[in-house]
């Protein structure tokens, strides 16, 4: 009888931490936004000046940006489904659609540092002008939270293969899908005012 | 509770006491300060400018007066007669405010600032700093360059140039260009003629004053700009327009150019630079410094 | 290699002026101290166990309420430094100061005062009082809670730290305007100081507010709607929306200007496309909110306090609400009336200047809702009480030098001239600091069981509001005669220097009435028998965490109450219904991450601040491999069963009934000054007489 309480008052608080927990990261999520606010703010004054030196149309591929938003595209696709399986609790299925949100990141990534170096190697960096320096901080910003992204992801992965696919895990998959469908929006912007605005 | 029962009385006591003290005392300090007759610079104008500026300050302080005043006398009053020993006041726990009250709480601050709105908008229009002001004397144009730690006035009609020193002629409209090199934000500040306004590399900020009376005023930076800060001051002389023709014959007679060596030289860091005339200048000093920071600044917000 | 390991940092940073060897040395001598002293009583252990790695908000709020007061000393001692220098250095006499170092002094003023004092002292306030207001047994993250607490501290050591390392802060003013504050203008390492430790404890107050919103949206008492709510809660509410908005600016923009300063980046820069009045602009969109998120809990302790000793309920509920969320709304768009001499165009100006104007309309309805609820009220004088009335009078002096401020042609007149800064200090002293010293003495009951001894308290008000006069009405007047903020210098002949030495004086008054304040502490603490507060509710109060003992048991309620109408409390009381149930409670665990994230946070800013890179990046690492462990991490709470709830209430009863008067609790009155030094004195003497040290 005791026993019987004590679970049904541990769980009712727990559902109720669960909720709260949400809430907080929604509201993390919109300090987050904020400073990218910021970023894109700076790129806007910015980005025409280049004193001189290349414009974003001479340097930015469209192609390759192209490519970069369909794969980031894809992979909160395939966190999406994950998100479902891991509600359903279907540890495999979790792990391949997380596992392959995961590779998918990880390309998108190789593509931006590629893009970055390449722009290193023929002499645009962060120090040329001010345009290239908010370019490099708004992209790098969002690439940095890719990159946090990965690493939570793989962690979080790695947990449920140790431990299985329990509830806090699925709370804590539920707050990565949510980032990841963030830094998904942040791109889409991103792609749109720095790549595609450089054009017009 | 028969413990705080007598607090009043003796707060009573102690405020009348302290209020006194504090009245005394600042009445001794206005008094020294009133009778050393020292410059108000700001309610002290010498300037068409400074004049409107200072009845602004005074019209919206009447104006604010006139609300917090009452307030203040009201709540004092409140707080006196509803003390705790004070057992023939009304007490009522539970009292209903009506709608009327949250109303009335709401509409008079907000008539006091629609008044203060009204006042303020056309004042910011008319009192704008780069707004020209209308005058039958040709306006004088003076370019300003804020420098690591002095300020450099170029005359480029009469072709001097001064550091450290400005003379305008009375009742004649002057245009400030305000600008900076190699230096941080200044503020180019003339109490007595009228407010200030930042002077910032790659950018120019146009500021127009006029002064009324001859006299010599105090000019300095109100924003801190480093270490030679507190001595990045000037004095603005107003004076005859004759007096001032025969100021420029004398600075065209000066021994001194403001060639690009001795220009390269001002840029140098220095503190408490002395008054320099300079006889002759380059033309085109002021572009050629302004095009130095050129694509640093394209949007401008004097734009 | 040397370079690799240790960046810029080399002998010559060392320690060698007197300020820096100076406060190095009373720094370090405070800390052996506190170290001998917990060696000898045995108390690392409990210190470490029973506070730092604690996650009750109540601890972690006197913790705040220490840090802060210490730093209030510490940004006290700046201001009569500065103060000092000022009426020192008249015409030919330069005072004893550099200009720079003088720079230096006034910018660590600001920036202590600000985010280490008056932060410090409003986190305190909500982490104690909110949950016991909104009848929580926690915060919705205790962990995120002691996180915020330790970076707090880790900037608090950061904006200290120049004085071992580098001997130079930042000369740039509290918001490190720039281009002043770029590498060109500031090539040492004060700005990075500065940086880092705004950076550190700023994350700290995003993560504080985000759960402060938390808790206060999801964790309420059953019954207590939004429009329940006591007050201070609302304020707090407020204020921390208002800080989820704008510290994340505050964030991006301290990462800029790391980025140009380390890493030769053009944001602000004057040079390479840069734009300084883009930081001009972004540091006002966080810095004028700033200053309401410290009002907003400071208006809300004011109504806790004006009804309370008027004994009546709050006038016009709706109205007082509606007016902190109007202050809330309006102050984030009022920023650019920091600059109208930049040159914005008219209209702009005119904008923000009547955006300004219409932040005054919500503040007015506060101060007409305080004055109706005292009229009919039966008002007590206590302490609170005073500091609100020194309130009204500064409040509304510095509201109405604000208003001309806000006139953008009045603006040019008097903008960054003395008149400002009389302006901001009446609104921060007399409006948040006498904010915090009426919560301090109305709340003081709660935190420790005995109320403040009201004598002295009264003193130290006094003090505090001649002080206040002394220093800042003359300042006003040395603004209208075009006296600019910040000189290190003036000349003789314009008859400044009276006004100054005023100021001066007035700074030594308030200093007379800090040390009044600690001496009021001391005397209350002396006579805690006598002013203990058995019922938890020793001013007859309205609100929830008067429902509970004082001090409060660390999971708050026994039970949950249940809300019904507003000022929950006194409904209760006149209702008969406070109820003595017990039943199983969920502690989180103390933890001891936060400290261990907070240092990692701080290596990293030192290494920056340094250029030590390996550091730099390995502290982050080793802050994020914590956090890592500390998420992964299911065992966070326990449960105290319902048996073991009544064990510990009635364990404290019994205890509380056996408190025994001590030698200065047998008269009727709280202690004078004079017996309090009497006292003090009687008991050096007898330490250094019996040689008291060799028992200890």
């Amino acid at each position: 009888m005791v026993k019987e309480h004590v679970l049904s008052h541990k769980e009712l608080h727990e559902e109720a931490a669960d909720d709260r927990v949400m809430f907080g990261f929604w509201i993390y999520l919109m300090t987050d936004l904020l400073i990218f606010s910021v970023l894109f703010a700076t790129y806007s004054v910015l980005h025409t000046r280049t004193l001189g030196g290349a414009p974003g149309s001479a340097l930015f591929s469209r192609p390759l940006a192209l490519t970069e938003t369909l794969i980031l595209l894809t992979s909160s696709f395939t966190c999406g489904i994950g998100m479902i399986m891991a509600r359903q609790r279907k540890q495999a299925q979790t792990l391949v659609w997380f596992g392959l949100t995961f590779i998918l990141g990880l390309a998108f990534l190789s593509l931006e540092l590629r893009e970055f170096s390449a722009f290193i190697h023929e002499g645009h960096t962060l120090q040329t002008n001010a345009f290239l320096s908010s370019f490099f901080v708004l992209v790098g910003t969002h690439g940095l939270h890719i990159t946090s992204g990965l690493l939570w992801m793989g962690i979080t992965l790695g947990y449920i293969v140790k431990r299985g696919l329990n509830a806090p895990l699925v709370r804590k998959l539920a707050m990565l899908s949510l980032f990841w469908h963030f830094l998904d929006i942040v791109w889409i912007f991103i792609f749109t005012i720095v790549y595609m605005g450089a054009y017009t | 509770m028969s413990k705080h029962v007598g607090k009043g009385h003796i707060f009573l006591h102690r405020l009348k006491f302290g209020i006194s003290a504090f009245i005394v005392l600042e009445l001794i300090i206005f008094v020294v300060v009133l009778l050393s007759g020292k410059n108000f610079a700001v309610l002290n104008p010498k300037g068409f400018i400074a004049s409107a500026q200072s009845n602004v300050i005074l019209l919206s302080a009447a104006i604010l007066f006139t609300i917090a005043i009452p307030t203040l006398v009201i709540l004092y009053f409140v707080a006196w007669k509803y003390r705790e020993t004070n057992t023939h006041a009304e007490y009522d726990p539970q009292e209903n405010h009506g709608k009327m009250f949250d109303f009335g709480i709401w509409a008079i601050p907000s008539f006091f600032m629609l008044l203060m709105a009204f006042v303020m908008i056309p004042a910011t229009h008319r009192l704008d700093p780069r707004q020209q002001i209308s005058s039958y004397n040709k306006p004088l144009t003076i370019q300003v360059i804020a420098m690591r730690w002095k300020w450099v006035f170029l005359y480029p009609d009469q072709n001097i140039a001064t550091v450290n020193f400005v003379q305008i002629p009375t009742d004649t409209p002057v245009e400030f260009e305000l600008s900076a090199d190699e230096s941080p934000m200044s503020s180019f500040w003339i109490p007595n003629l009228g407010g200030q306004l930042y002077a910032m590399t790659g950018h120019v900020n146009t500021l127009h004053l006029l002064a009324d009376k001859p006299g010599d005023y105090a000019g300095s930076t109100a924003e801190l700009t480093g270490a030679g800060f507190s001595g990045m001051k000037f004095v603005a002389r107003a004076s005859s327009q004759d007096n001032f023709d025969s100021w420029v014959n004398e600075a065209k007679n000066s021994p001194s150019a403001l060639t690009s060596e001795e220009y390269a030289h001002l840029l140098k860091p220095s503190e408490h630079n002395a008054a320099t005339l300079y006889a002759k200048t380059d033309p085109e000093l002021f572009s050629t410094m302004l095009a130095k920071y050129a694509g640093s600044h394209d949007h401008g917000m004097h734009e | 290699m040397k370079e690799f390991f240790l960046g810029r940092l080399n002998m010559h940073a060392l320690p060698h002026e007197w300020f820096s060897v100076g406060g190095t040395a009373g720094f370090m001598g405070l800390f052996i101290l506190a170290a001998i002293i917990l060696t000898r009583t045995k108390r690392w252990k409990w210190l470490w166990n029973d506070w730092l790695t604690s996650v009750d908000p109540k601890k972690i709020g006197i913790m705040y309420f220490i840090v802060g007061a210490f730093m209030l000393v510490r940004g006290g001692v700046d201001a009569i430094m500065i103060w000092l220098q000022q009426a020192l250095s008249s015409g030919s006499s330069h005072g004893y100061l550099t200009a720079d170092h003088f720079q230096q002094i006034f910018t660590a003023h600001g920036n202590i005062m600000v985010f280490f004092v008056a932060m410090a002292f409003i986190f305190g306030l909500i982490n104690y009082i909110v949950p016991l207001q909104i009848g929580a047994r926690d915060l919705a993250s205790p962990f995120m809670n002691t996180l915020g607490f330790w970076l707090y501290i880790g900037g608090v050591v950061m904006v200290n730290m120049f004085f071992a390392f580098g001997g130079e802060y930042a000369a740039t003013g509290w918001l490190a305007a720039s281009p002043l504050s770029s590498i060109q203008f500031s090539p040492g390492v004060g700005v990075d100081y500065w940086i880092w430790s705004l950076q550190i404890s700023g994350i700290g107050t995003t993560l504080g507010a985000i759960n402060f919103i938390m808790t206060i949206l999801k964790m309420r008492a059953p019954g207590m709607s939004l429009w329940k709510m006591p007050l201070f809660t609302w304020g707090s509410l407020c204020s921390m929306i208002m800080a989820v908005i704008v510290f994340p600016l505050l964030t991006a923009t301290l990462f800029l200007m790391f980025f140009d300063r380390s890493f030769g980046t053009h944001f602000f820069t004057t040079t390479g496309g840069g734009d300084p009045m883009m930081y001009t602009n972004l540091i006002w969109m966080w810095g004028h909110p700033e200053v309401y998120i410290l009002m907003l809990p400071a208006f809300g302790v004011f109504s806790e306090v004006v009804t309370t000793f008027s004994r009546k309920s709050i006038a016009s509920y709706t109205s007082n609400v509606l007016g902190m969320i109007g202050v809330t709304l309006f102050a984030l768009s009022v920023w650019l009336h920091h600059f109208f001499t930049m040159g914005a165009s008219a209209d702009v100006n005119a904008f923000f200047g009547v955006m300004t104007l219409f932040i005054a309309i919500p503040t007015s309805v506060l101060v007409f809702t305080w004055i109706a609820t005292m009229r009919k009220g039966r008002i007590r004088y206590d302490t609170p009480m005073l500091w609100f009335l020194g309130f009204i009078a500064t409040f509304t002096i510095g509201g109405i030098a604000g208003l001309i401020l806000a006139v953008p042609p009045a603006d040019f007149q008097l903008h960054n001239s003395l008149f400002l800064v009389a302006h901001f200090h009446s609104m921060v002293i007399g409006g948040v600091l006498f904010g915090i010293f009426a919560g301090l003495n109305f709340w003081f009951p709660k935190f420790t069981g005995f109320r403040l001894n009201d004598k002295i308290g009264r003193y130290s008000f006094y003090c505090w509001i001649t002080g206040f006069c002394l220093s800042f009405i003359p300042m006003y007047i040395l603004g209208l005669m075009g006296a600019t903020r910040r000189l290190d210098h003036y000349d003789g002949a314009t008859g400044w220097q009276p006004l100054y030495i005023s100021m001066f004086i007035g700074g030594l008054v308030i200093a007379t009435g800090v040390a009044l304040q600690f001496a009021q502490i001391l005397a209350s603490y002396l006579q805690k028998y006598r002013l203990r507060d058995e019922t938890g509710d020793p001013w007859d109060g309205r609100t929830l965490e008067w429902a509970v003992a004082s001090r409060p048991p660390y999971y708050n309620f026994t039970v949950i109450p249940e809300v019904t109408t507003r000022d929950a409390f006194m409904a209760m009381k006149s209702a008969g219904t406070v109820k003595t149930v017990y039943e199983d409670i969920i502690i989180p665990k103390n933890t001891a991450a936060g400290i261990y994230i907070a240092i990692f946070a701080f290596f990293a800013g030192f290494g920056f601040v340094w250029h030590i890179m390996w550091l730099a990046f390995v502290s982050i690492i080793g802050a994020i491999v914590v956090f890592i462990i500390r998420g992964f991490h299911d065992d966070s709470e326990y449960t105290l069963t319902a048996a073991e709830v009544e064990k510990l209430e009635k364990a404290r009863i019994a205890k509380a009934k056996l408190a025994v008067p001590g030698k200065y609790d047998h008269t009727d009155e709280d202690m004078g000054l004079q017996q309090l030094i009497g006292i003090s004195y009687t008991f050096l003497i007898d330490i250094v007489k019996n040689k008291r040290w060799r028992t200890w």
